[in-house]
């Protein structure tokens, strides 16, 4: 039983990618008219509002940040007996016309991005929606892809990324687990 | 957490972890109904049958909102334009029923037990929707979900059920969900109301309406029903509005930001008077909302993949 747990990034590194993604978004969009964040439950929330403020700080100006649960529009979930819990979904504004910065942890299969898409569009009719995540580590199952990466982390299938944060780990770091079979 | 069972039959066979994670799960589907679209495609696929022997307006409409608003199909059968007309059992309703392969069926009965009996027979997921003066689990979940959104918390509250508690399924299942969660509950009606052995249950019985609301948190009305006053179990509706009639006159003995509740339909100045019905302690609007959440988070849970 050895667990090998590989720290990849630590509170400065994922801070100084955080600051960068906010740049992209800022660069790509040509600004904040009609920009919204969107933190995926439950690992994007936290990213998202990290974004939220380092946005403020460059440009003094809170764009508007929702919550979404995708739980109901997952592909797996009449497929097993165990029901995730659902988490509250919490968008207070339309997202008609807006440009839609979908936040997550980490982008892996891209399954939860299909089920966030479907989500979203029950909620309005985007302008476009784009992709900030803060790990890529490859393996897509469908044909998704991130606009904004904090770190591209090639991983083998029986290793677990794990992005722990302040707010719900008590520590900023990104770390590969070994799955202890091998 | 997750719901390991086949049916939900009634509160007193559930547990309190089991009540919160139905609650919680209520909680997250409230927001879908406010959405410009109203749907999300989790039981996509999924038929649920109503099956219901008696009459409802609020109880299948709610099943029936609730099922769509998740995907699913439904199919509502009641008992005068069924083939109950034409002497099938219930039993034979069922089977049949059955061997169409749905997945999940409501079942409301004028029979205390029916809903067991068919848990018993079939393998899909069956839902109490009201069984003879036994159970209505999904009127108390609805409630508890009601009183834990205004008040934040269902423990240590006082709360007061008043009228007919001897017919009164709402009654029963709210008793054992909120003697479950930690609340306190009195009952009061007419003497011929009263189960003798309501005691046992854990509730301080009043004959008065006055007591039995002194400094209340929530005060729970049930509807007189009209259709039992041939069994004579009351004088007059006169009567009964004159001593347990809910109003301006005696609100003010509960504290100050009660709630006032009913399961619907009312009775307007035999139980509650209009005044209160419509007023700002009343929270029975948001009981009829609160409902289809309920039944959401029920069917959701229910539904599962390959056993």
């Amino acid at each position: 039983m050895k667990n090998k747990n590989r720290v990849v990034m630590d509170a400065e590194a994922i801070d100084r990618s955080l600051t960068r993604v906010a740049y992209e978004i800022l660069e790509k969009n040509k600004g904040l008219d009609d920009l919204v964040l969107i933190g995926i439950r439950t690992g994007g929330i936290c990213l998202a509002n990290r974004l939220q403020r380092k946005i403020a700080a460059m440009e003094g100006i809170e764009v508007p940040l929702g919550i979404l649960d995708v739980t109901l529009y997952r592909d797996d979930l009449l497929r097993t007996n165990k029901k995730p819990r659902i988490g509250k979904t919490d968008i207070t504004f339309s997202l008609d016309d807006k440009k839609v910065v979908l936040v997550d942890d980490v982008l892996f299969t891209g399954r939860t991005i299909r089920a966030a898409m479907d989500a979203l569009i029950d909620f309005g009719r985007p302008r476009l929606i784009q992709l900030a995540v803060l790990i890529d580590r490859g393996h897509r199952e469908l044909p998704i892809r991130a606009d904004f990466v904090g770190k591209n982390l090639p991983s083998s299938l029986w290793e677990d990324v794990s992005v722990n944060l302040t707010e719900k780990d008590g520590v900023d770091e990104v770390v590969i687990e070994m799955d202890s079979e091998e | 957490m997750i719901l390991e069972r086949k049916d939900i039959l009634g509160i007193k066979e559930l547990s309190k972890d089991e009540i919160l994670l139905i609650l919680d799960t209520a909680d997250s589907f409230i927001e879908i109904s406010t959405r410009e679209i109203k749907k999300v495609p989790t039981l996509r696929g999924k038929t649920v049958i109503n099956l219901f022997y008696e009459a409802s307006t609020r109880t299948r409409t709610s099943f029936e909102i609730a099922a769509k608003r998740l995907s699913a199909d439904t199919i509502n059968i009641s008992a005068s334009t069924s083939s109950v007309v034409k002497g099938e059992t219930l039993l034979d309703t069922a089977r049949n029923l059955e061997a169409m392969n749905p997945d999940v069926i409501v079942i409301r009965h004028s029979a205390a037990g029916a809903p067991h009996m068919l848990a018993g027979m079939v393998k899909q997921s069956i839902i109490n929707a009201g069984d003879g003066a036994h159970e209505h689990p999904t009127q108390a979940l609805l409630d508890m979900m009601t009183i834990r959104a205004k008040k934040g918390r269902l423990e240590n509250l006082n709360i007061a059920i008043v009228g007919d508690i001897a017919h009164s399924r709402v009654a029963r299942s709210n008793i054992y969900g909120l003697k479950k969660m930690g609340a306190q509950v009195t009952v009061a009606g007419p003497a011929t109301m009263i189960p003798r052995d309501i005691e046992q249950m854990g509730v301080t019985v009043y004959s008065s309406l006055d007591e039995a609301i002194k400094e209340v948190d929530v005060i729970m009305m049930l509807r007189i029903q009209i259709e039992r006053q041939q069994q004579n179990i009351f004088p007059s509706l006169r009567e009964y509005a004159q001593r347990f009639c809910l109003s301006k006159k005696n609100i003010s003995l509960a504290k100050e930001d009660v709630l006032v509740m009913h399961p619907g339909p009312i009775n307007r100045g035999v139980e509650i008077s209009p005044d209160i019905a419509d007023g700002p302690y009343s929270v029975i609007l948001d009981q009829v909302t609160n409902g289809v959440a309920v039944r959401m988070a029920l069917l959701y849970l229910l539904t599962g993949g390959k056993a």
